[in-house]
């Protein structure tokens, strides 16, 4: 290993220390069987190939500081810095823009405005076309972007901007849900409304019924590397584009609706971001759009990347909610009916908003049969910053609307939440598994995840334990509580679950792979390659993968909704069989054996009794005039939903899991430390077991954040405050857990036909972070010996906590005032 | 008198003329030194991205080595900073035959990098670590992990293979350095002339002064001069505002000023000692200190940060304040050749105004030895454990005689518009034995004696709420011996998990 170059050499799959490697060929499904050549004859599988554990593609490369990001990429002469200049105010019309001083600053070349955009001033994402690049008349939220300098270097770029003199006429501004409610505000999007049976009368006639309100913070992505993208025009008006960008595609065509040229003369590159997270599934495009415009006009190539500062205050986030909720159940604490809405910030142009507000509605129910049932969203327009994809894309909010419900259950009729879960999980093949959406939950394994985690990390007695120490200790309490996370798989924008792959087999038996997804850190690109090692018994030094580019494979959904490996993986499988069976075909003739005679192993390519190296054979075909390379594709079944009705079935499986956490809290300042998790996850047959488990610890975290430390601050004038990692915190390394079990659920192939049975694992493990929640109130409710409900809001910073606690003893000092024990 | 700055980068010797005052050290090595491995992450020392390794000679003398490896954040030192230092960046750690350093091996085998942007900076923190456990005495604890690691974020691994990697990497083998170290040495010592630097460009003026003197000249010449440590508030003015700085001047390596000097009296900490090198010296003295020493900020930025520094600069929410003011510090001014001696508290008149004419400067900090018996605590209450500014910060201090309480300094940052002692609160103490009727007292008065602000870290209630319940903490914790934390990262026994 002496050069950055041995990133291509992966080495052989080693496995974390809470992993095991597993026998891939296990999990070969019947129907992948039948598309295998190779059937007859038993497989041994490449070391590290899909199914069993390998490192990162590219970590030599990171642990070097030779992996590239935009910023990072050889800068071509003569490049110009971008930086954007940001409205002042939250809604305003525009009265003047002075930019004089800005164009005469040391090295401005150019500074623009909407007036040098040739084609549409709109990155819409919807095509709602209510999200202009540039502002024209009118600011519609603090940190809008109205226009971009363009010098010689960043620091001049950024040091004109700051010259800028815009005159406003304030403009009523409407900042939360709660204005937005009171003002009537408009919606983004269509409100969706989900429902089953009759849930006002099955309210009505249940024997228990709590009602009341939540609110959840939203989330500021904070990947890494903010967002950044580098324009190059070539000859005749092409134009190719470095983003950071999780939406290569969109990128493309935001590009070409802002230049008013063909798709076909734009060029989207990513190798890798630095982070995403949903952060750059449509906020990559305003960025890359503007440094496409500055060097279509200058002819100069041109980079724009956003100060941390600026990126926080120009691009959205998770959507915070406020989910009010009514529900019937019975003294066994089983739900009878549920009534919930929930409203949405959206921020100020519709974005993502209506499929995220969607989603919510579709995990309002978690793991949980709601026999009557009725779900609304109400996404707001606001006038902040267009909220958009986040790790989950509203699934989360929704989830923490259903366990709210699940914890009033539990402090009503004095059960264990756990209990109450249990008794309300989906239960498959009975008349309990129908979701809101009519959807039948055919693979419910919720319940048995969470009593094989309760028994795994001793739930029950630490509880009882707990709860002794609680009688104790007069400040310090512990909480503990074990939540499960039911979450469905698949775009629920049907037309975005298809992908494609480009394969190309080279005359040294080398194979580069080329897909639509893009690498963020997920390991997408490890789990690509090793779907090619696995179906060509490759080691891992013979596959290479490329940046993700639109001129390789067109048409492209975002990398998102956990779906990357799900949808490439089979599109690349596709590719490989294609060249594969071309390949068996000829080996079959030109050896003179029956074509399931032809197998690919580690030691070489065996033809009956004889064994061929894979590049011999590579060479043999391509001098026989075989094609050796080939496009894939693939588009997920069953998949259908009609927003109109509140009907189908838009997932095509559900990703289970559970964690248990147990936190202290310091009832006198509200502080807490999360001293032990546990989490048990379902992943299918995990395509890389150590990347998995990478995403499940990762995962928790950021979720745990999102609950916990992570809180957006707006002001009265609508200016977010918390804009930098000095004022947004997301967890550090001693927020870590202090005992961190991450566990793989066992023998657990997925029922349908995924990429070698496996399961999306990019978002359903972010849920977990709920137990953190809810073990702080569980901790909290000692305070009143666990007799109400604490309702404790997100996020749970140190103030939420204590004024929640403060409630709960004020709550107990009236107890013991009225004599009411 | 030098006019060119001039360091090791690597194995490369820097020579740099006209180099702006305020250049940052990032900003060089990704633009001109083509050093991209280093990330621009925040670009305001808060998410660690650009790590960078800086190597001195020890002239603290905390303990016996001849360097002290440094972790600090490239984006917040202004390139001046560098001169005369052994820099390096995540590509000079392969060793000559091109293996990789054991701590990159340990991060790619336990899968610690996943989008691989935070991983270089992650990698020079866990290089210095790696360095001080060696020699450290007894096991290395999840908590001097969490300390050494604690300003670097990462948002996608949730730490736990980097923990892993650490502690695997903590089991390997000698790195290239350690070959290198008489080399190192030779090369700094080579570099130690002992003259001070100006350089004058377009973009503004620097001065490296050799010695206190120079910088009291200096300072006498052109009192609008900005002094610049650490540059961890300063290099923000630059980064996030765009302030545009004339003259710096920089003290970080005034031999005098980094001098740190124990008597039987107490501890003088010099304007350029770092928050990492004071910390032995005042816990040694108030070990009470100690839990808050580890999280004003984080490694990277104690390393640059100096304790005069977050004195000088006047802020209402800086760390040392409370806790020196409640130890009984004093400041030691200089202007020209006259000095000055006030007490800490004395210094902070109002917001944004300090007891110090323009061409004056903190010299030192002086902390007497404690009192036999005081009971002090010093409480850091912010929204995250580690790198966070705080909501509100205390420092605590009662002396008793014949048990009644004799004096008491309750001291707050976050509380008002200056650091500010709680005179209604000390007042009602005076005099009481120090049971539950005085800290009933005490929290009534103390509610009285601040009008917290709300802002993005806290409302005025949780202010208020929080500095009566510090008071209930400290009387818990003195009076009863119980602590009262769920900060178990810095008291509970330490597990072998990880």
């Amino acid at each position: 290993m002496s050069d950055p170059g041995d990133a291509f050499d992966l080495g052989a799959g080693m496995a974390g220390p809470s992993t095991e490697v597993i026998d891939g060929t296990k999990a070969e499904t019947k129907a992948l069987d039948a598309r295998s050549v190779s059937q007859r004859i038993s497989l041994k599988p490449v070391r590290g190939g899909a199914s069993q554990s390998l490192r990162h593609e590219s970590g030599i490369l990171h642990v070097s500081g030779a992996a590239t990001y935009i910023d990072d990429l050889p800068e071509p002469k003569g490049l110009l810095h971008l930086a954007p200049g940001l409205s002042t105010r939250a809604h305003a019309r525009i009265l003047s823009i002075d930019l004089g001083a800005v164009r005469a600053a040391s090295g401005v070349v150019l500074v623009l405005t909407t007036k040098d955009i040739p084609g549409h001033n709109d990155v819409s994402p919807v095509g709602k076309h209510d999200e202009p690049l540039l502002a024209e008349d009118i600011v519609s939220y603090h940190g809008q972007m109205i226009f971009a300098v363009v010098a010689e270097t960043r620091a001049q770029a950024r040091a004109a901007v700051r010259l800028a003199k815009i005159g406003y006429e304030d403009l009523p501004a409407i900042l939360d849900v709660a204005q937005a409610r009171a003002a009537g505000s408009e919606v983004v999007w269509r409100s969706l409304t989900m429902s089953r049976g009759d849930a006002e009368s099955a309210l009505r006639k249940a024997p228990r019924r709590v009602s009341g309100s939540l609110s959840v913070g939203g989330q500021e992505h904070f990947y890494l590397e903010g967002q950044a993208a580098m324009a190059m025009p070539g000859e005749n008006r092409e134009m190719c584009v470095w983003s950071s960008t999780q939406h290569p595609t969109e990128t493309q065509l935001m590009i070409a609706h802002v230049l008013d040229c063909p798709s076909a003369l734009v060029t989207v590159e990513v190798r890798r971001m630095g982070g995403g997270f949903g952060g750059k599934e449509t906020q990559a495009n305003g960025p890359a759009c503007l440094a496409a415009l500055a060097a279509s006009i200058t002819g100069r190539a041109t980079k724009l990347r956003l100060d941390r500062d600026d990126d926080m205050t120009i691009t959205g986030k998770r959507h915070d909610f406020v989910i009010d909720y009514n529900v019937g159940f019975d003294d066994e604490g089983r739900i009878h009916a549920v009534d919930m809405v929930l409203a949405a910030r959206c921020g100020w142009s519709a974005d993502l908003s209506g499929p995220v507000t969607d989603r919510a509605l579709f995990h309002a129910d978690n793991a949980y049969y709601y026999p009557d049932v009725r779900l609304r969203s109400e996404p707001l327009k606001t006038n902040t910053q267009s909220n958009t994809a986040y790790r989950g894309f509203g699934g989360p909010q929704g989830i923490v609307g259903a366990e709210r419900l699940i914890e009033e259950i539990a402090y009503a009729t004095g059960f264990d939440p756990l209990d109450v879960r249990l008794c309300n999980t989906y239960e498959t093949g009975t008349d309990r598994d129908l979701t809101p959406y009519h959807m039948n939950v055919e693979d419910s394994i919720a319940a048995d995840i969470m009593k094989a985690l309760a028994e795994d990390c001793g739930y029950r007695k630490r509880r009882e334990d707990i709860r002794v120490f609680n009688t104790k200790s007069r400040f310090i309490k512990r909480g503990i509580a074990l939540t499960p996370v039911k979450f469905g798989i698949a775009f629920t924008a049907t037309h975005y679950n298809q992908a494609g792959a480009l394969v190309h087999v080279y005359t040294d038996g080398s194979v580069q792979v080329n897909h639509g997804g893009c690498e963020m850190g997920q390991g997408l690109h490890t789990k690509m390659v090793q779907v090619v090692m696995r179906e060509f018994a490759l080691e891992a030094d013979r596959v290479r993968i490329t940046a993700t580019n639109t001129g390789k494979v067109p048409n492209t959904s975002a990398t998102a909704a956990s779906s990357g490996a799900d949808l490439n993986g089979m599109a690349v499988l596709d590719a490989v069989i294609k060249i594969k069976t071309r390949l068996v075909t000829f080996a079959a003739e030109h050896w003179s054996v029956p074509e399931d005679h032809i197998a690919f192993t580690p030691e070489g390519v065996q033809a009956g009794e004889t064994l061929i190296p894979f590049s011999d054979l590579i060479k043999a075909a391509y001098f026989a005039r075989i094609s050796l390379s080939s496009n894939g594709f693939y588009k997920t079944p069953k998949i259908h939903w009609n927003p109109d009705t509140g009907r189908g079935r838009p997932f095509l499986y559900f990703a289970y899991g559970a964690a248990c956490s147990e936190v202290a809290v310091d009832t006198l300042t509200g502080e807490m430390c999360i001293e032990r998790v546990d989490i048990l996850h379902d992943a299918g047959q995990s395509l890389n077991p150590a990347i998995d488990i990478g995403q499940i610890e990762g995962a928790f975290v950021q979720g745990a954040g999102w609950l916990t430390t992570e809180e957006l601050v707006w002001d009265s004038a609508g200016r977010l405050r918390t804009h930098a990692p000095s004022t947004y915190k997301i967890p550090g390394c001693s927020d870590r857990p202090r005992i961190f079990n991450v566990r793989l659920l066992d023998n657990a192939p997925n029922q349908e036909e995924t990429i070698f049975r496996s399961k999306a694992v990019g978002e359903p493990p972010f849920v977990h972070g709920l137990s953190v929640l809810h073990a702080i109130s569980d901790a909290i409710a000692s305070l009143d010996d666990y007799r109400s409900c604490p309702r404790l809001d997100a996020p749970a910073t140190p103030e939420t906590i204590l004024r929640c606690a403060e409630h709960l003893r004020s709550i107990a000092a009236d107890r013991v005032a009225t004599g009411t024990t | 008198m030098r006019d060119t700055l001039r360091f090791w980068l690597g194995d490369e010797y820097i020579v740099l003329h006209d180099v702006p005052p305020t250049m940052t050290a990032l900003d060089w090595l990704r633009e001109k030194g083509g050093r991209t491995g280093t990330k621009e992450g925040c670009n305001e020392g808060d998410c660690g991205a650009c790590t960078i390794i800086v190597v001195r000679r020890n002239t603290t003398a905390n303990d016996d080595e001849d360097l002290t490896w440094q972790a600090v954040n490239a984006c917040i030192q202004f390139l001046p900073m560098l001169d005369g230092a052994q820099v390096y960046t995540v590509e000079d750690l392969r060793d000559p035959s091109g293996a990789l350093h054991p701590v990159q091996t340990a991060m790619v085998e336990q899968h610690g990098s996943q989008c691989g942007f935070c991983t270089p900076g992650f990698i020079m923190s866990m290089v210095v670590f790696r360095k001080r456990a060696e020699t450290k005495n007894g096991p290395v604890t999840d908590t001097d992990i969490d300390d050494a690691l604690a300003g670097n974020l990462c948002r996608c691994t949730g730490y736990a293979p980097i923990i892993r990697a650490m502690r695997h990497a903590l089991a390997a083998g000698p790195d290239r350095f350690d070959a290198e170290t008489a080399k190192i040495s030779e090369r700094l010592a080579t570099m130690e002339t002992g003259e001070g630097v100006v350089i004058a460009t377009d973009a503004g003026r620097l001065t490296i002064p050799a010695s206190a003197d120079e910088l009291a000249a200096t300072m006498q010449t052109d009192p609008a001069a900005r002094i610049v440590a650490g540059a961890t508030d300063v290099g923000l003015w630059v980064t996030k505002f765009g302030r545009i700085l004339p003259h710096v001047v920089f003290i970080g390596q005034i031999p005098e000023l980094r001098r740190i000097e124990a008597t039987a009296q107490g501890v003088t900490i010099g304007a350029a000692v770092t928050w990492s090198e004071a910390e032995a010296p005042l816990c040694a003295i108030q070990p009470e200190m100690r839990d808050t020493f580890r999280r004003v900020a984080a490694r990277p930025v104690r390393n640059s940060a100096t304790l005069c520094g977050n004195i000088a600069n006047g802020s209402p929410i800086g760390d040392g304040p409370p806790l020196l003011i409640a130890a009984g510090a004093e400041l030691i001014l200089r202007r020209g050749v006259q000095r000055r001696r006030i007490p800490l508290e004395a210094f902070f008149i109002n917001y944004g105004v300090q007891d110090r004419t323009p061409d004056e400067f903190v010299e030192a900090v002086f902390m007497p030895v404690p009192e036999e018996g005081v009971l002090f605590r010093g409480y850091k209450i912010s929204k995250r454990f580690d790198q966070d500014i705080s909501a509100v910060m205390a420092g605590f201090s009662l002396t008793l005689r014949d048990g009644h309480i004799h004096t008491a300094c309750l001291a707050f940052g976050g509380m008002a518009a200056i650091p500010k002692r709680a005179a209604t609160a000390e007042a009602a103490l005076v005099g009481r034995p120090w049971n539950e009727a005085a800290l009933a007292a005490a929290r009534d008065a103390v509610s009285q004696d601040f009008t917290p602000l709300s802002d993005l870290r806290a409302s005025s209630w949780y202010r208020q709420e929080v500095a009566r319940n510090l008071l209930t903490r400290f009387y818990a914790e003195t009076a009863g011996q119980t602590p009262v934390r769920v900060s178990v990262r810095t008291h509970r026994a330490e597990t072998a998990h990880v």
